[in-house]
């Protein structure tokens, strides 16, 4: 069980709270959690990655750790604590605008 | 006895305003979508209960809504509300997708325009600028998106098919975007021929298709923008509304960059109208519900200075057709105001007399029950209003 908390704008969106969990079969990757997280929440789709091209949108970041795993490959294993559900993998919006 | 219904798009959500046929007393209700840019709201006129919401943002991308119930209750269409999608029955969540055509038959593959420093810059999908339901299905609705392009929905909003034919048909790699990006943000279709449609383009000009959306054509010709190498070219005028008579869709109002515009054959050939107005430089441009010569702008000091002349909020008149018009101020803040009205921020409403909306850049949303002859503010400290339709119901 993967725990993912997302920003609040995308919690109102797929009506849940701060955190949802989400089960990966096999390797766990930032892919297969989001893919995994848009299956369960279709209303996501193209909100967190680009519909289409499925790159990462500009001001979204993924944490986990205390580490950004934004820039790594999205096929990467993610760390042991994510996999275990010790730690949430983390989709934080930049702070910016107003 | 009737009522009316006004859809404010804001920077920060949505607001709907209700009242009865006397429209004078209010209700609001909002923020909806809250924290969200609404660029365009707008209601079926086949079903007025069925109105389409483009939803977007900077972090998060573009979300297409949808109300069956008058506003009510919102949804992402196809998407059930609320909970988990669960097997089998998973939906696709396939309503925020806006895929440009590049198929070789329809697209052809058209990938590049015109980027500011002149060089070829590929097509990149933004938002949705304004959404235009069937004038008959409340489940067909087109839209303007920016990078500009032309989408249709046949299924109320849970898919999006380009019509490609719009970007393809040649002129596409001269397009560049204006200061507010390259958009597609008017959708006029042609009440008396369904196979007619009108749009514009930032800064590309105005187009017609009279076959439904497979071919299209520039309808510049008239249209004079000292800003561009040749100022008569084909292609490249900086359109910022367009709106047609349901009555007499062949004749065509235009607010450019500058220049008040009008035609009378469909958009082939264009003549200057702004005539008397303080500044031509404007956004907004509106017709009165039952007067087809009766046409409403909102002129702004200049490309530079994006706010109304001398302080003063003045709505312009003119009923015949362009070139004489009058200043609508009562009501209207005339001193000390700075504030804009955006292309899509203008409707009217088809009561007798006819009612005209508009909204500002400072959160104010005003109404016109007398054709414009009075306003008084519905509300006034809304996040800035991007836009305003309104529904007449019965």
């Amino acid at each position: 069980m993967i725990r993912v908390v997302l920003p609040p704008h995308l919690r109102t969106l797929a009506h849940v709270g701060s955190e949802v969990t989400v089960e990966v079969e096999g390797q766990a990757t930032l892919r297969l959690v989001l893919d995994e997280l848009e299956a369960r929440y279709p209303m996501l789709r193209g909100t967190i990655r680009d519909h289409v091209t499925l790159q990462r949108r500009p001001f979204l970041r993924f944490f986990a750790c205390e580490q950004d795993l934004s820039h790594d490959s999205p096929d990467a294993p993610l760390p042991d604590a994510i996999v275990s559900g010790k730690e949430p993998l983390i989709v934080l919006g930049a702070i910016a605008g107003g | 006895m009737s009522k009316v219904r006004v859809l404010a798009g804001t920077r920060k959500g949505a607001f709907i305003l209700t009242a009865d046929g006397k429209r004078d007393k209010w209700d609001v209700s909002g923020p909806h979508f809250a924290g969200w840019e609404m660029y365009h709201m707008k209601g079926s006129p086949a079903d007025p209960n069925r109105i389409y919401a483009s939803q977007t943002s900077g972090w998060f991308g573009q979300i297409i809504q949808r109300s069956d119930d008058g506003g009510k209750t919102w949804h992402q269409p196809g998407t059930p509300p609320g909970d988990a999608a669960k097997p089998p029955e998973m939906p696709k969540g396939e309503s925020n997708k806006f895929a440009y055509d590049t198929s070789p038959e329809t697209g052809k593959p058209l990938t590049t325009h015109q980027w500011y420093d002149g060089t070829q810059h590929p097509w990149e999908f933004k938002r949705v600028w304004h959404l235009e339901p069937s004038l008959t299905d409340p489940n067909t609705v087109y839209a303007g998106v920016e990078d500009a392009a032309l989408f249709r929905s046949t299924d109320g909003g849970e898919t999006w098919k380009e019509l490609s034919g719009l970007r393809g048909h040649g002129t596409g790699p001269k397009w560049q975007p204006g200061a507010g990006g390259m958009c597609l943000h008017t959708i006029l279709l042609d009440p008396k021929d369904p196979k007619r449609i009108y749009i514009a383009i930032s800064a590309a000009g105005a187009f017609r298709t009279d076959d439904g959306g497979n071919s299209w054509k520039p309808i510049n010709r008239g249209l004079r923008s000292q800003y561009i190498p040749d100022p008569n070219a084909e292609i490249g005028h900086c359109v910022h509304h367009v709106a047609m008579h349901k009555a007499r869709p062949n004749v065509l109002y235009m607010q450019k960059h500058w220049d008040v515009m009008r035609s009378d054959d469909a958009g082939d050939n264009w003549r200057e109208v702004s005539g008397n107005l303080p500044t031509d430089f404007g956004f907004v441009i509106d017709v009165h519900a039952h007067d087809p010569e009766t046409i409403y702008v909102v002129p702004i000091k200049s490309d530079s200075e994006h706010y109304v002349h001398e302080g003063k909020l003045r709505v312009f008149r003119s009923k015949s057709g362009g070139n004489e018009w009058e200043a609508l101020t009562k009501g209207l803040p005339q001193s000390n105001c700075y504030v804009n009205v955006l292309r899509d921020a203008m409707a009217v409403d088809s009561l007798d007399k006819c009612g005209i909306y508009f909204g500002t850049t400072g959160g104010q949303v005003y109404a016109s029950a007398d054709a414009g002859d009075s306003w008084a503010p519905i509300v006034r400290d809304l996040p800035a209003v991007l836009s305003v339709e309104v529904q007449t119901l019965p």
